[in-house]
């Protein structure tokens, strides 16, 4: 009976580590835009196709001993690769529809379904290379020394790392499709990513099995929990975000660079999103749907925790993944065995992970009918005004 | 010597025109102030100056660079604090944090900065007291102060002041005057001013008057005729 309730408690808290890492990046996106943005669930499902790319490079013969450490290498390869799309997605997109929320959520649907196809339609191998081309051109303005850019000659050097690039990046990708076969096709079908073994089996403590791929989902959520409130609490840039979020003209007027604020914040945002697609690929299989049915549990975790916090954030995601888990499971009816047919047949009828979800949101909508702030609200004077 | 140089600024919301060709100059160390009724665009002309709006037309000199087609922060990095209407202060940063952000504008910003120099306290010493609460928990006189402050912090070449005393009990508008008096007498600093107060009108150098988004008058404080005074300054 406590094993069951443990199991259930552990299995939750391991759905909700991957809601909560999800829902850190998309509540810091959108205290900064005030507008969720809809295409976070494509930028996890992009972590998660990383995570896939790096695990196949990871058995090309030259890596093979070291298979082992892929994951760790996937974190961070997912986090810059969704980190680079968003960067992308704010410069082109975003930034231009600020100040217009409809607009916005529309605009970030539409860049949502334009990624899913693109994973459906083109190369894995391809869609690397162009990524590959991207971080370059992003990283090298910032790593060429000021007084080099400043140069009459300025503009070559541009065209020149554009140039690089773009060069780079094709080759990544040829080698890529030539090395490993797999990449060099498109394919919309879903793709699994293998755990090392180490990450295989599970944990036995009081006669109970931890699967360990789930703690180490819940040790990557610990740690990036950690690292995201230590840097926006104590970073200079963390503090450069929160005061854009908080007043974004009074920030400029200070003399904060509230492009640059923008860029960084939407980075690890979606970089989170990212790391969330790591864990995604553990738990399942990936496929290029495989964010929307994600972005949605996400959204009402920052709507649940309410908006700016984090206690809020880490506990609404707990909630959530642990009653999913308890309903759409069925444990409900391990743990009671004996209930009453009505109930057991309700009960029943709501076990599977579909019809848990309709359940858990519906639960949301009343919650949020007696708290509309959810479950933290802002309190004090600043409120009223 | 000049420090700030406006010609023939033309600033528009939509299509609806609010200033009209302003010209103003400002010298270092000393204290300009705008008069003139609520909307003639007072506000927009600071706004202007700080580059939260863009004027369509006109030039902005500060310290014999045209900055009209700068950015805020750049403008904020090159020397200009602003201190709007109902002070800005960022609500969930502490007051320290608050004060930290002003000196964002010195060079290399708050990246090499980050201790706040003793003189803010000799001005206002309740922030002092005050350093841990959230700026937003502080009542209107104290986040006036903060607002300052944090301006100061930035040890700007211009101080520009949005209606510093409005709504404010007046022994901190006491505070307010005697503190910015010091700051011009000690660092030579020029400072422009949009205020309906009178005794604080009368402790700057020289006026503007503005009227339907134009300069109508100008002119020494000390010059300024009780005529004047009624035609501009609601009372």
């Amino acid at each position: 009976m406590v094993q069951l309730i443990l199991e259930s408690l552990f299995n939750g808290i391991a759905i909700g580590s991957v809601l909560l890492i999800a829902a850190l990046g998309l509540a810091i996106v959108f205290g900064l835009m005030g507008v969720i943005n809809l295409a976070h669930g494509e930028l996890m499902m992009l972590g998660a196709y990383s995570t896939y790319v790096t695990q196949l490079v990871f058995k090309l013969p030259a890596l093979k001993p070291f298979y082992n450490s892929y994951v760790i290498v996937s974190l961070m390869v997912a986090f810059l690769v969704a980190a680079v799309v968003g960067i992308l997605l704010e410069r082109s997109i975003i930034r231009r529809l600020y100040g217009s929320p409809l607009e916005t959520l529309l605009a970030t649907w539409g860049v949502s379904l334009i990624l899913q196809q693109f994973v459906r339609s083109v190369p894995l191998a391809y869609a690397s290379g162009i990524i590959i081309a991207l971080l370059i051109g992003l990283i090298v303005p910032l790593i060429v020394p000021h007084d080099l850019l400043s140069h009459r000659r300025n503009r070559l050097i541009k065209v020149g790392s554009l140039g690089g690039s773009v060069l780079v990046g094709l080759l990544s990708a040829n080698w890529l499709s030539t090395s490993i076969s797999r990449l060099g096709r498109a394919s919309a079908r879903n793709v699994d990513v293998t755990a090392p073994s180490w990450m295989r089996g599970g944990l036995d403590l009081w006669g109970i099995t931890f699967p360990v791929t789930r703690l180490v989902i819940i040790v990557i959520t610990i740690i990036a929990v950690i690292s995201v409130t230590w840097f926006l609490k104590q970073s200079v840039w963390g503090m450069r975000i929160r005061a854009v979020t908080q007043n974004r003209e009074m920030s400029e007027c200070l003399g904060i660079s509230t492009k640059k604020v923008d860029v960084l914040t939407f980075g690890i945002g979606s970089g989170l999103a990212g790391v969330a697609g790591v864990a995604v690929s553990l738990l399942g299989s990936v496929g290029p749907n495989v964010g929307g049915s994600y972005i949605v549990g996400c959204f009402m975790v920052v709507v649940l925790g309410g908006v700016g916090n984090l206690l809020g954030t880490i506990i609404a995601s707990f909630a959530i993944g642990i009653m999913t888990d308890l309903i759409g499971a069925g444990r409900l009816l391990s743990i009671w065995p004996d209930m009453p047919s009505p109930l057991a047949s309700t009960v029943d009828f709501f076990a599977t992970t579909s019809m848990a979800r309709v359940l858990v949101f519906a639960l949301i909508v009343v919650f949020l009918q007696f708290r509309p702030s959810g479950l933290f609200p802002q309190k004090g004077r600043m409120v009223e005004s | 010597m000049t420090l700030l140089e406006v010609r023939g600024l033309n600033t528009y919301y939509g299509e609806s025109h609010i200033l009209r060709g302003i010209d103003i100059t400002i010298n270092s160390g000393e204290m300009v102030c705008i008069i003139g009724r609520n909307g003639v665009g007072k506000t927009t002309l600071l706004k202007s100056l700080i580059g939260l709006l863009s004027p369509r037309t006109g030039e902005i000199i500060f310290n014999g660079e045209a900055i009209r087609k700068r950015p805020p922060h750049q403008r904020a990095k090159l020397g200009i604090a602003y201190v709007p209407q109902g002070r800005e202060i960022i609500p969930h940063l502490t007051v320290e944090e608050n004060l930290q952000l002003g000196m964002e504008a010195l060079s290399e910003g708050l990246k090499k900065h980050s201790s706040i120099d003793n003189f803010i306290y000799e001005l206002f010493p309740i922030l002092k007291a005050f350093l841990g609460r959230k700026g937003g928990d502080l009542s209107g006189g104290q986040q006036q102060q903060l607002a300052i402050a944090r301006a100061l912090l930035g040890k700007p070449k211009l101080l520009l002041l949005d209606e510093p005393t409005e709504g404010i009990q007046p022994n901190i508008i006491q505070d307010i005057e005697s503190a910015i008096r010091r700051i011009i007498s000690e660092t030579g600093i020029g400072v422009l001013l949009v205020e309906q107060h009178l005794h604080f009108v009368r402790k700057s150098d020289r006026y503007y008057a503005m009227q339907r988004g134009g300069i109508v008058a100008s002119g020494q404080t000390r010059d300024l005729s009780k005529a004047i005074v009624d035609q501009f300054l609601s009372v």
